[in-house]
């Protein structure tokens, strides 16, 4: 019979970041960093992909971290600990690949910072050397600056506008850093198609192998539809089962660009259909 | 008294009105209607019927019961061969099967033999208050992935001789293609649905968010106590033409398409989740998946809709009946013709015009037939010079699918043919591996609901074999 997913923790990391523990049981045994999740919050509701932000194999639960883009995450944003999703479906797509990895830098960008976070830290607690760099638009949308430092023999952080840490983007640390000799085995990436584009041509030059986790439009998640189809290395790829991670180098981004707005009126008219109800049922 | 030469016709929606909405466009037999074709039945001795179908009711035996108004005796007979009448009734390409071996058939047209099987079970779904005797149960487990048609076959028999059966499922809803592919006016959902409440009295269990290959494997459906393990995983990966352009914005792929509006509700304005209402749509291939889309996108609005193949009308691999319910409600097809490229918007002077990527029109390129293939159809070649542009704001690929990699990835000793299909004694749909049974795309690649039915029924009975033994 239909069990649902109950939400046994719920933390709002900032104004528009929130963070859930979710009991899933057997996602929770196998979960893995880079991996992903499929959830509907409710009877009707959107198929949406959430990376992994973190497990607990022996109680159960999985960890989301999401940023309130539109009307399916803010459904997910009311809903309260001790809740329930109605789907929860994973883990999904490929783990992150941290073997034999002895110095990475890793590069997370907004809310790609919670799924760089596991990845990191795995790649700590295997003896490797760890430096992230992480980017937010302000001080105020800073997430999980503590639990990098615990993995991370250093971390920079980036603000846009200078409230926080360095003003300016991610590449300009990278750049320095690369050039200052840091010989880093592996970059590994997360965080928006623009900023991962931008890494990619950072490192390129330097042949530095460079790991981006691309999170394109899906709906199955097991390799049925077709729609997360990326073109990397000129054939065509798909996220959910050949990622979510590819060879940066290869990836063509700005068709991923283009895609990802397939939708982007229609996402933006269901946010605001989702805000007047919420208006209205306020009033 | 004389023979009716002509089946009697089957009601449908008006043409109009059925190509702008979601409800069924055939609405079935009256009891009169169907005691009528019933008695066309010749009931003749040699059955070859019942050859052809490939679960292999006993169709004359069904259709007598008809004959006398006995229609809860009808479902009995077809019900010993057939676990989901009401979905075969209505989707399986009987002219190919029973109905193309039927005796009335060398004169005259073939008994309505779908059109029964179709009624019989409405009748009983509709009428039957009766208790189902559910088997005791023998103790032994078994696990099916996936509860497609083959996999709701193949978990019926075995429930009905007594095992524990319990369907994984990847999706958030039981019925694999019947639910994500096969459209609401083909298929309404609450037909597939009844038919898995029935499976779920005889005990089946049905486990949805669980992907076998992900959250679960082969391996571990064994350690957790399952005996034996079917697979009825589906088919796969859409497969594209490979051509410039299949991903600009405004391009999908059958499944993509048909999952957003069947499975994901995109047809109705309450749902979530979006699905591009396009004016001029080109549907690529000429199977009843390409019928499907393109019937689809004529509900969802659109103006104008081209099934665009590559071949002529005559080798169309979709259901003659498809066709014709898809010619009737205004669907154009441009045959003989194979797509070049799909062109899109592109404005250099401002990179941030959102129309930018979209789709505007698709490059074909006219064919004509040459020499037979290996398979007897006559190939297309492409006449030189002879490209032309069809405007249009969507393209949807349905020219099939590969199979799905997540379990060949993750089953040690499971062997996969060059196609990325799962290997088996067709007689059995015994795998390479011990207690691992398959059947239906996940064996053939795409193919029908019938086939996949008959296949999870050949490994129902082979497990039922397999554990008896044991």
């Amino acid at each position: 019979m239909k069990c649902k997913y109950k939400i046994v923790n719920r933390r709002e990391l900032n104004s528009t970041v929130t963070m859930m523990d979710v009991y899933a049981p057997l996602v929770a045994a196998k979960a893995q960093a880079g991996q992903f999740i499929i959830l509907r919050v409710d009877e009707d509701g959107e198929r949406i992909p959430l990376t992994v932000a973190g497990y607990d194999r022996q109680n159960g639960t999985v960890k989301i971290i999401f940023q309130i883009v539109g009307a399916t995450t803010a459904l997910l944003n009311e809903k309260k600990e001790g809740e329930f999703i109605e789907d929860f479906v994973g883990p999904l797509g490929c783990p992150t690949k941290t073997d034999n990895l002895k110095k990475v830098c890793i590069v997370g960008g907004g809310v790609g910072c919670a799924i760089a976070l596991p990845i990191a830290q795995q790649l700590h607690e295997s003896g490797c050397e760890v430096h992230s760099i992480i980017g937010f638009r302000n001080k105020n949308l800073i997430i999980l600056e503590n639990e990098f430092k615990r993995c991370s023999n250093s971390l920079t952080v980036m603000t846009d506008d200078g409230s926080y840490g360095r003003q300016g983007v991610v590449t300009v640390p990278l750049k320095e850093a690369i050039e200052r000799g840091e010989s880093f085995d592996e970059v590994i990436t997360i965080g928006p198609l623009i900023m991962m584009k931008f890494v990619v041509a950072t490192t390129k030059p330097y042949n530095i192998p460079t790991t981006v986790s691309m999170n394109p439009i899906m709906i199955d998640g097991t390799g049925m539809c077709g729609g997360c189809r990326l073109t990397v290395g000129g054939k065509t790829m798909f996220a959910c089962v050949d990622g979510p991670d590819f060879n940066g180098f290869e990836v063509d981004f700005d068709e991923a660009i283009a895609r990802s707005s397939m939708y982007a009126q229609f996402e933006q008219n269901a946010r605001e259909k989702h805000c007047n109800l919420l208006k209205k049922a306020a009033e | 008294m004389a023979i009716q030469p002509k089946k009697n016709e089957m009601p449908v929606q008006n043409a109009q009105k059925r190509a702008k909405n979601f409800d069924e466009v055939a609405l079935g037999y009256s009891a009169e209607v169907a005691v009528a074709e019933a008695q066309r039945c010749l009931n003749c001795k040699n059955k070859p019927c019942v050859e052809g179908c490939p679960v292999n009711i006993a169709i004359p035996d069904f259709i007598s019961e008809i004959k006398k108004g006995n229609f809860e005796g009808a479902y009995d007979v077809i019900s010993k061969s057939s676990s989901l009448p009401a979905i075969c009734g209505r989707v399986c390409p009987q002219e190919t099967q029973c109905e193309s071996k039927c005796t009335l058939g060398i004169k005259f047209e073939p008994v309505g033999i779908g059109r029964l099987e179709r009624f019989v079970a409405d009748y009983h779904n509709a009428n039957f208050t009766g208790k189902i005797n559910v088997p005791e149960s023998n103790g032994h487990k078994v696990a099916i992935v996936g509860s497609g048609p083959s996999g709701l076959a193949c978990a019926g028999d075995l429930a009905k001789k007594g095992y524990k059966v319990t369907v994984f499922e990847a999706l958030h809803t039981v019925g694999g293609v019947l639910v994500y592919g096969i459209p609401e006016f083909r298929l309404p959902k609450k037909i597939v649905e009844k038919e898995v409440d029935t499976l779920k009295k005889y005990s089946v269990d049905f486990q949805t968010n669980v992907v076998i290959g992900k959250t679960l494997t082969v391996d571990e459906l064994f350690d957790c106590g399952y005996e034996a393990v079917f697979i009825g995983s589906g088919a796969g990966l859409p497969r594209f033409m490979g051509i410039n352009g299949e991903s600009l914005k405004g391009v999908y792929s059958a499944n993509e398409f048909l999952t957003r509006v069947n499975l994901m509700k995109a047809y109705s304005n309450e749902s979530h989740t979006p699905v591009m209402c396009a004016k001029n749509v080109a549907v690529v291939g000429g199977g009843n998946v390409a019928m499907d889309a393109a019937r689809t996108a004529l509900r969802l609005g659109a103006e104008n809709v081209y099934i665009i193949y590559r071949r002529s009308m005559k080798e169309l691999p979709a259901r003659k009946e498809e066709v014709e319910h898809a010619i009737e409600e205004g669907v154009k097809f441009q045959l003989l013709c194979n797509p070049v490229e799909i062109i899109g918007y592109n404005n250099a002077e401002d990179r941030r015009d959102a129309k930018n990527g979209t789709v505007t029109a698709l490059k074909v390129i006219k064919c004509e037939l040459g020499e037979p293939d290996e398979r007897g159809r006559r190939k297309p070649v492409e006449m030189p010079d002879s490209e032309f542009i069809i405007d249009i704001d969507c393209v949807i690929m349905a020219i099939g699918t590969s199979p799905n990699p997540l379990i060949k990835n993750t089953t040690d000793g499971l062997e996969i043919n060059g196609r990325g299909g799962i290997i088996v004694d067709e007689a059995s749909g015994k795998t390479s591996k011990e207690g691992v049974f398959a059947g239906g795309d996940a064996v053939t690649g795409a193919a029908t609901v019938i086939l996949a039915m008959g296949a999870g029924k050949t490994a129902a009975s082979a497990i039922d074999e397999y554990l008896t033994k044991k």
